[in-house]
């Protein structure tokens, strides 16, 4: 199949999934018991404040009816009311996901380098006491969870060393280099977050290729280290190293939601879990979209830059 | 096996393990204080009588841990064995009979697995009403799309082998070539697999109290006990930490296990343990 084709194989399979999550997010929620009328007039609801809510909310209408309306919102960037403030969901997200994604980004720009260097160190000992103690530090910081490190990072680098600030509030009219040292322990609990995990998949991966017959055959014909990296194993490599990046990026996107909500940060994240409390159902399947389309969107890049890295890709058994 | 061949990281490992299962199981008889007992001020500091000192509400940190990890330890367990009999179930089943069963199975589990574990958790407990089951079976029902992957391939190596094949020519039923035939030879992948979804059920778990979403107070949860007391951080009290490491430790000691028997179960085979 021509490389062209492929391609829009691939978009095209990635439209129709967020298509297919879009419809799982507001439908699939639909069938699950649970009211939100009910919920939010308490115990002591009269059936007619509760009809009146609904009715209201525009709960009245038949499912179907409502997914579409909603649908059609959602592609002109319009994602409802919150029910629980009255005010426009779109609004609240233009303000927070540009927040989400500057703490993303510099995450991943200081994680990405940083886990493939190590990676590749841990490989170049390999067996040798750095690639061990690689190894050990990773399996036990894969194991930390999110806040714990969080917290760590602001009790012994915010409370008493006082070198930051906490909590990491951003706020409109703040300079570059003022967000930039808000975000200084969320972005290093998200780097160490995904560090471990980036780097021993890039290990792996690597170690796949060296141990492959003709990474053999090079050494044994005689060429050093160096041109065996660069001319044999390293282009082979790229695409599992890509689809590492890809997959712990993705991965990041998850984090953030922890990481925002113990460091008070204004992003996606901590406007979800606000709106899962409260059952505030616009706001959550807004944010969950979102949350959803990005992860896609990089598990999308991952298999496209795989295929375009790796010709033998292009033709499938 | 010889006892001597296993390393010292399992060994850790498991008496971590040990320790935290014991401690679970005689929650009511090694805790110095009740659950949910009101012993002294707040966020008195360690030593003394309280030897962790105590929470936000002046409950006894190191019993409302030990009682924790009772809740912690069985609801991420019972989590992990049902995601485990529907994942198991379901993958084997798709490999067995193949065609559009399998296909049908497989890109719904593609659609589970295309939202991210916790984006869809928050999605669907924010419909649900909060009970201790719901949150057992929403993470057992997001972890058995992770083990339904690994199963259906598993199976899918094992269902072109000669004896399986033996087994259909000889008129079995399909309960008996999931049950007899792949099931024990599969084994040995899937028991690492469950050793490392229950980590992750226990972080899950953890998050989603953490989050307030989880296990309800008054009930001790690891997660939750992190959440009560993670406003002291602020004053430099580091009651929230220690729930953390416990967290932590539990699931460390998991991964040394579970890495062990990999690098075991992938020697045994003859492959290289660090590939």
């Amino acid at each position: 199949m021509p490389l062209a084709a492929l391609l829009i194989q691939r978009l095209a399979l990635s439209v129709l999934l967020m298509l297919a999550v879009s419809v799982v997010i507001f439908l699939g929620i639909e069938a699950l018991p649970g009211d939100f009328a009910q919920t939010y007039l308490g115990q002591s609801a009269t059936p007619q404040a509760v009809a009146n809510i609904r009715q209201e909310l525009g709960l009245d209408q038949p499912a179907v009816t409502r997914y579409f309306g909603w649908l059609g919102g959602v592609v002109q960037g319009d994602f409802g009311n919150s029910w629980a403030s009255g005010s426009s969901v779109s609004r609240q997200i233009g303000l927070r996901l540009g927040n989400t994604l500057f703490l993303a980004f510099w995450a991943a720009l200081v994680s990405v380098p940083l886990a493939i260097s190590l990676g590749m160190l841990a490989v170049h000992y390999r067996g040798r006491w750095p690639d061990r103690l690689i190894n050990v530090v990773s399996l036990g910081a894969i194991s930390l969870p999110e806040f714990f490190v969080g917290y760590i990072l602001i009790l012994f680098v915010a409370v008493q060393g006082n070198w930051v600030t906490f909590p990491s509030t951003v706020y409109d009219g703040m300079s570059f280099g003022q967000r930039l040292e808000a975000i200084v322990l969320p972005c290093a609990t998200l780097v160490l977050v995904v560090l471990a995990h980036m780097m021993r998949m890039t290990r792996a991966a690597i170690l796949n290729v060296m141990s492959s017959p003709y990474v053999e055959t090079a050494e044994l014909k005689g060429l050093d280290t160096l041109r065996i990296i660069a001319r044999h194993a390293a282009p082979n490599a790229v695409a599992p190293i890509i689809t590492v990046v890809a997959l712990n990026l993705a991965y990041l996107v998850v984090g953030v939601v922890v990481v925002e909500v113990v460091f008070v940060y204004p992003g996606m994240g901590q406007y979800m879990v606000d709106a899962v409390t409260v059952r505030d159902l616009p706001v959550v399947q807004a944010c969950g979209l979102i949350f959803a389309a990005v992860y896609i969107l990089l598990n999308m890049s991952a298999d496209i830059l795989a295929i375009l890295a790796n010709p033998r890709l292009r033709h499938p058994r | 096996m010889r006892w001597r061949a296993v390393p010292i990281s399992a060994w850790v490992g498991m008496a971590g393990l040990a320790l935290a299962i014991f401690c679970a199981l005689f929650a009511p008889w090694i805790a110095p204080f009740g659950e949910r007992e009101v012993v002294g001020d707040i966020w008195l500091p360690m030593g003394g009588d309280y030897l962790l000192g105590t929470d936000n509400l002046g409950r006894d940190l190191l019993s409302r841990l030990i009682y924790g990890a009772q809740t912690t330890i069985s609801v991420a367990l019972a989590a992990t064995v049902l995601a485990f009999c529907m994942g198991v179930f379901l993958s084997f089943t798709a490999a067995v009979v193949g065609g559009w069963t399998d296909q049908g199975l497989s890109r719904v589990n593609d659609l589970m697995m295309s939202i991210p574990t916790l984006i869809f958790a928050l999605i669907v407990l924010a419909v649900l009403p909060q009970e201790l089951w719901i949150l057992v079976a929403v993470i057992a029902v997001l972890e058995s799309t992770r083990v339904f992957r690994l199963g259906r391939a598993v199976a899918l190596d094992i269902t072109v082998m000669e004896f399986v094949e033996a087994a259909r020519l000889r008129g079995e039923g399909r309960q008996w070539i999931i049950f007899r035939e792949i099931l024990p030879n599969a084994l040995s992948p899937l028991l690492a697999e469950f050793g490392l979804r229950f980590a992750f059920a226990v972080l899950f778990l953890s998050t989603l109290s953490f989050l307030g979403l989880g296990i309800q107070p008054p009930e001790a949860d690891w997660g939750g006990i992190v959440k009560d007391n993670k406003d002291g951080i602020i004053f430099g009290i580091p009651a929230a930490l220690i729930p953390g490491a416990a967290i932590a430790g539990l699931a460390i000691c998991v991964n040394l296990v579970v890495d062990w028997l990999l690098n075991r179960t992938s020697s045994l085979k003859g492959g290289r343990g660090d590939g």
